[in-house]
């Protein structure tokens, strides 16, 4: 599938030299991010957890060169980002799938953009609407899909220009539960099948350490890095696993000590509240 | 009818039944039932004689005047002279006013500037622009597209204008991740998000540019739809004028309900707003 090339090993596909964001708004400046610096290894599983307003959706806007850092500066295997590139992809929690073009339109989307042909385009959307298990729903339209089928097409519409870091937030945020773990199952087996390098963003504990090689816990106002874990537990992972219950207690509790009084879920609750990373 | 249709569609699965079919037709039966009052009120007042029947003709006469006026192809030629001037005018109108509403939405400076002048011109009725189109152009063809497109292009602008606005941020940082730039943006995706509220616009326009039309054509001397009506006034014959009234309604709603209700109900419908 993809040529990795002679990639060295130990250089980070993705690195951070104290990036920072501060937002000027109506009350003055709103310091969103504190320096962050952060290596991220290629083929990594890292999990950004937090309470909203914590600048973990800001870190990720930074990443995908949407929006640019106030100090500091990203590297994508060692050259600086200054604005979106093919070698990130950025996943929305309500999807952000367009509704004037079906499925496989969708899937497309960047392929055109690229200015591929149209049977290479056919054909590469055709192998990730069968990877995500939409086989048969290519002319369908996303008013037709359920919450769980659009996140497929937004994985699949972002894998399908072929990213070396795959960037979601909050991806299975409104989903159910049941969904929610079926998602989990199959992102898992994608990241496996790809060797792509996942950035997660969520507020879910157990989302968390069940689906991250390394989870780095945010604390809010200001929004910075508190603590990282590495999660060594063999895949595929259970949420009901006793070890994976225990590691996630032990980050809750991390949680709540900087938390600033602010609610972290642990399961299943689908809180949406409007935090300065919106 | 919306809420017919989702009160039809809701009792559907539970009670499969006459019940449905008769709330479907109930409207219908309302709009029968006054419609035909309307015109048994109407006949009665012209049969009685109050007013001589060429000022205020029966129902009947002027139905048969407009089945006449279609018979001899008269009506029908005149309807064609019309839709032939306000599609000029009409696509006129919505290549600038596309382009004008993309830029105002889009570029700060231009929304400060060029913004409000549409928003004033919006406010002047298109016949008044007529006096100066006749002084500019003579009494032509040229004078009356020029009034159809005043009549059209700052709702239509505006609608643009609007829906750019409040394109959703998401579909854009979307587009951006996925390497859409420049003018592809625009067109694939800026444009398409803004689908419903321009629709709005552009069917705000066309009944903008049909009024302004039928008041263009009152001057005018070429057969038309307009020119009808006139001609009926000159002739003292208020059933030509009454049943020429029709026909500009008819057309009018022919081309709402043909061309703008059914594009706007599918573009309500896949863009998930209609629930």
């Amino acid at each position: 599938m993809t040529s990795r090339g002679m990639r060295e090993i130990d250089a980070p596909i993705l690195r951070l030299e104290g990036v920072s964001k501060t937002f000027n708004g109506q009350t003055g400046a709103v310091e969103a991010l504190q320096p962050v610096h952060l290596d991220v290894r290629a083929g990594e599983f890292v999990c950004l957890l937090g309470p909203s307003g914590c600048g973990k959706s800001t870190l990720l806007n930074l990443i995908a060169g949407l929006d640019g850092p106030t100090t500091g500066k990203v590297f994508t295997n060692g050259r600086p980002v200054n604005g979106p590139g093919p070698d990130r992809a950025l996943i929305f929690q309500d999807g952000a799938l367009f509704p004037w073009l079906d499925v496989r339109a969708n899937v497309e989307f960047g392929l055109r953009q690229a200015g591929l042909a149209k049977a290479e385009r056919r054909r590469r959307a055709q192998r990730w609407i069968d990877a995500v298990h939409l086989t048969g729903f290519e002319r369908s339209f996303v008013h037709e899909l359920s919450g769980g089928m659009r996140q497929r097409v937004a994985i699949a519409r972002a894998l399908a220009i072929d990213p070396a870091i795959l960037l979601m937030d909050e991806p299975f945020g409104a989903l159910d539960a049941m969904t929610r773990d079926l998602m989990h199952r199959e992102l898992e087996s994608i990241w496996e099948a790809t060797h792509k390098t996942v950035l997660f963003v969520t507020h879910n504990v157990r989302e968390a350490v069940a689906l991250g090689d390394r989870v780095l816990v945010f604390a809010p106002r200001p929004g910075r890095i508190v603590a990282e874990f590495r999660i060594g537990l063999p895949r595929p992972r259970s949420l009901e696993d006793h070890a994976l219950v225990d590691q996630a207690r032990q980050i809750t509790a991390v949680l709540r000590e900087v938390g600033a009084g602010a609610p972290v879920n642990d399961w299943g609750s689908q809180s949406r509240q409007a935090g300065l990373t919106r | 009818m919306e809420t017919n249709l989702k009160r039809a569609a809701l009792p559907a699965r539970i009670w499969p039944g006459p019940a449905i079919g008769r709330k479907q037709w109930m409207p219908w039966a309302r709009r029968i039932i006054f419609f035909g009052g309307l015109f048994l009120g109407w006949e009665m007042i012209a049969q009685a004689g109050i007013w001589p029947a060429y000022l205020f003709p029966a129902p009947s006469v002027v139905i048969g005047t407009l089945v006449n006026g279609i018979g001899k192809g008269l009506y029908l030629t005149a309807a064609w002279v019309s839709l032939q001037r306000i599609a000029v005018g009409y696509a006129i109108s919505l290549a600038i006013g596309v382009a004008l509403g993309l830029l105002i939405g889009r570029v700060r400076a231009l929304n400060d500037t060029l913004g409000w002048l549409v928003l004033g011109l919006q406010a002047l009725p298109s016949v008044c622009w007529l006096p100066l189109a006749i002084l500019w152009m003579g009494l032509n063809e040229r004078a009356i597209i020029f009034v159809v497109v005043m009549g059209a292009l700052f709702s239509i602008t505006l609608g643009v204008e609007t829906g750019v606005k409040n394109t959703p941020p998401q579909y854009v940082k979307a587009a951006r991740v996925l390497g859409a730039r420049g003018l592809a943006l625009y067109t694939g995706v800026v444009l398409p998000a803004a689908l419903p509220a321009i629709l709005g616009g552009l069917k705000q326009g066309w009944t903008f540019a049909w009024r302004s039309l039928m008041a263009g054509e009152l001057l005018f001397f070429t057969l038309s739809l307009g020119n009808l009506l006139q001609t009926g006034r000159d002739l003292n014959d208020a059933a030509q004028v009454m049943a020429v009234m029709l026909m500009i309604i008819l057309v009018g709603v022919t081309i709402d309900q043909a061309i703008f209700a059914p594009l706007e109900r599918r573009v309500r419908a896949r863009w998930g707003l209609s629930g």
